[in-house]
């Protein structure tokens, strides 16, 4: 069963981590070395890094080196192959990858700072770190859908829509803070899910991806044309922000610097907003993984594998597809509702049909059904979005005019298809199972279905 | 004679795909504890019957009778179809009308569990997983329908554990427990098939269907799925409904054998009297033509 293990010796993993810090100097050269500011004539500065450049490098080789002298010591107990990185992981290497993200995760906000400083991690913060959460977050939810139950849903956006479309109505209508506007979101959103859920019960495949996408935009035509409730196309504006416990951020007497005595600055709620869309998607995943191992998750998983086994087996497939459906457009309506407290301002343009194809293409590209798999590639997609915007030294060479993010969707595209080739059924693969006997082993993707739709 | 302890009861069951007759006001009775098998040549209806008992067709016309506890006495029986309801209970245990219900509540309540020509298993989960989603009902009562479970109480904890046991105990019968955490898809084709019937019996069924449990095994296999099959039906109690070609199973495992052909019952009796029926000699056990045309006229009569 273990497969062969390659045998890793000191001086080829210091040889492995300089590599990987050679590869690291090359990309951080082009990204950190230089930073481009303005002066007060408006003119371009460049501001060269290299301490910068240096401390990434360092942190590189000692990742990796540390990686591979822990990998060296679990490898006497054999182990899978996740073989994306081209190197034999050992079996637990998912969990420890995991624990070791989540560490990285609340450190986060405090490496930005101090790599950053308080005027660049803003950025940083913000633009990567709680979007990639978002979508992290949307990715767990869409996951119980597709990837544990099998039910291909190409609009799940309307549930993004419909969480951050509630807290942004109930808050602004009815007053209600953040903290009340986000259980009911949710509820509102999960709700939604079975109202979808009902009419497609009977469809599957290609079926049913149509009528989930032609849910996403009907509710998207709705927020556009219903003007007296949801302002059309203008959106909404003014929504109320989270508050620290009652106590808001702002610059009042009342708001969070004053209370704490710190001098005011937008990064508290910045800082605030990241460990709360990182709480909301630990949660997602702690219910997800939570639920896989209940008999609804297997319940799910036994659908995506054969629906009419399932019901040679007493299971009322109705009621699973709906909780399927209700719990995963929950998590969605959570989402929908941090991301409207998050920007105080929504609009309809939030919402197309690109969101739900980026959500699905999160999860299709993570492995459908993993959850760590799910988290690297919004990691990656989102990530290398955010990047993007950030290569404005590429118009040196390309002129002007050339604004990379343009060039986003050919580049998911290209990523995709290369991906597809490299790895047909995601970046893990493999399924963890749900419950062993005596020993946990992943089951290999090729016998996995991927659902009838 | 005492009279017999019928488990399930046919009745003039028709099905009708537009103008094909599957199946024609077919009737027989299954034992409780028998093995009753169902033969028949290829496109008889022997599946289109198990569709209809287990509720993934409904049928054109006819009544199905499960009664679990004890004989359905026929007041009861006329009592529950003139009421209109699904299911009732009785002094003995309880009554359903198969033809009434969807498929799962089948499996659920009636305790009907079944078995497909074509194996069924979920290829991607696990031997023991596919064994514990057998269970789903009862485990889904333990979760407190996942609230409990969600939280972790005891209670779902030790439930999960029974359902292991059972599982495992199980595994051990097919000699199984090595593989039950490797994926179903991997075992190979006659583990495959034996595995769809421990499934099938952790639902906990009263009445199990068999549809060509022996199909593509070898003799040997084929030879320990009958000693399977009989102890099942011996030792469990679970009486057992059999499609089967293999005609030394069935003549040696089944305490009756009905026989199908083009949806019509031609014969049913023991497997001696069914083995030496002229008619079922003529359309099943493959004899000259100018038989067959012969036995087709007595039909057409
Ligand atoms: N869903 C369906 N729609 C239309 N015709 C059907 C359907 N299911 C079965 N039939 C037809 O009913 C007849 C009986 O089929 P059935 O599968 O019950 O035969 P069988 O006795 O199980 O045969 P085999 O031994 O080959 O499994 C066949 O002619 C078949 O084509
Ligand atoms: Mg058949």
């Amino acid at each position: 069963m273990s497969a062969p293990a390659s045998t890793l010796t000191i001086p080829g993993a210091v040889r492995d981590a300089l590599k990987v810090g050679l590869i690291t100097l090359g990309l951080s050269i082009p990204i950190l070395a230089v930073r481009t500011d303005q002066n007060l004539s408006n003119q371009i500065v460049l501001l060269p890094r290299w301490g910068l450049v240096a401390s990434a490098v360092g942190i590189a080789i000692a990742v990796r080196l540390a990686y591979l002298l822990l990998a060296a010591v679990r490898q006497a107990r054999g182990g899978a192959l996740i073989g994306s990185l081209g190197v034999r992981l050992p079996a637990q290497a998912g969990t420890m990858f995991a624990r070791a993200a989540v560490v990285f995760l609340f450190l986060y906000p405090v490496i930005a700072l101090s790599l950053a400083g308080t005027g660049g991690a803003v950025k940083w913060i913000d633009n990567f770190g709680i979007q990639i959460l978002i979508f992290i977050m949307l990715g767990w939810g869409l996951n119980i859908v597709v990837g544990l139950a099998g039910l291909l849903d190409l609009g799940y956006v309307a549930f993004y829509a419909v969480g951050a479309y509630t807290t942004a109505l109930l808050g602004k209508t009815f007053g209600l803070s953040f903290w009340l506007c986000l259980p009911l979101a949710g509820i509102l959103a999960a709700f939604w899910g079975i109202i979808l859920g009902f009419p497609v019960l009977r469809l599957r495949g290609d079926y049913l991806a149509i009528v989930t996408l032609a849910f996403g935009e009907i509710i998207r035509l709705v927020l556009i044309n219903w003007v007296p409730v949801t302002n059309g196309y203008a959106g909404i504006t003014g929504i109320p922000r989270p508050s620290f416990f009652g106590v808001p951020f702002n610059a009042s007497d009342q708001g969070f610097s004053a209370v704490f005595g710190l001098p005011f600055s937008p990064l508290y709620r910045t800082v605030f907003l990241f460990y709360l869309i990182l709480l909301l998607a630990l949660l997602t995943n702690w219910v997800t993984l939570r639920l896989r191992r209940l008999p609804v998750g297997r319940a799910w998983e036994a659908l995506r594998e054969d629906e009419i086994a399932c019901r040679a087996l007493g299971i009322n497939t109705t009621s699973t597809k709906l909780t399927a459906f209700a719990i995963g457009a929950g998590f969605g309506g959570f989402a929908g509702s941090f991301f409207a407290a998050r920007q105080g301002f929504i609009s309809p343009e939030s919402f197309t049909f690109m969101e739900s194809a980026v959500i699905l293409a999160i999860v299709v590209l993570g492995g459908m059904g993993s959850q760590v798999g799910v988290a690297i590639a919004a990691v990656l997609m989102i990530g290398g979005t955010e990047i993007l915007r950030e290569l404005d030294w590429m118009k040196e060479i390309f002129g002007s005019g050339f604004d990379p993010t343009q060039y986003r969707m050919l580049l998911f595209g290209l990523a995709m298809v290369l991906i597809m080739v490299w790895r047909p059924r995601g970046l893990v693969s493999t399924r963890e199972p749900s419950i062993f006997l005596s020993e946990r082993r992943a089951v290999s993707g090729a016998h996995v279905r991927e659902g009838h739709g | 004679m005492a009279p017999r302890d019928v488990v399930l009861e046919v009745e003039h069951l028709s099905m009708r795909f537009g103008g094909l007759v599957a199946v024609n006001d077919l009737s027989f009775s299954a034992a409780r504890g028998d093995i009753t098998a169902l033969i028949g040549p290829n496109g008889a209806g022997k599946t289109t019957v198990f569709n209809c008992i287990t509720g993934f067709y409904k049928p054109t016309s006819g009544r199905i009778t499960m009664s679990l506890g004890g004989p359905a006495e026929p007041n009861d029986v006329a009592a529950l179809t003139a009421s209109g309801n699904r299911a009732m209970r009785t002094a003995r245990g309880q009554l359903f009308l198969l033809e009434r219900m969807p498929d799962y509540e089948i499996t659920a309540r009636a305790k009907v569990a079944r078995t497909f020509q074509n194996i069924r298993l979920f290829p991607g989960m696990t031997v023991l997983e596919n064994l514990i989603v057998a269970q789903h009902n009862a485990l889904m009562i333990a979760s407190g329908y996942t609230v409990k479970g969600l939280f972790g109480f005891g209670s779902y904890q030790r439930a999960e554990a029974d359902a292991v046991a059972l599982a495992r105990s199980w595994l051990d019968r097919l000699g199984l427990t090595a593989r039950a955490d490797d994926a179903a898809g991997a075992l190979a084709y006659g583990d495959q098939r034996r595995l769809e019937i421990a499934r099938a019996m952790c639902t906990g069924p009263e009445l199990l269907c068999l549809d060509e449990p022996a199909a593509g095994l070898n003799p040997r296999e084929s030879s320990e799925l009958k000693d399977f099959i009989r102890s099942i039906a011996r030792d469990h109690g679970t009486s057992v409904l059999l499609i089967e070609h293999d005609m030394s199973v069935v003549m040696e495992i089944s305490d009756k054998v009905v026989v199908l052909e083009y949806g019509i019952k031609i014969a049913d009796g023991s497997p001696e009297a069914v083995r030496n029926d002229p008619k079922v000699i003529a359309a099943y056990l493959g004899v000259e033509d100018d038989a067959v045309a012969e036995a087709e006229a007595e039909i057409a009569q």
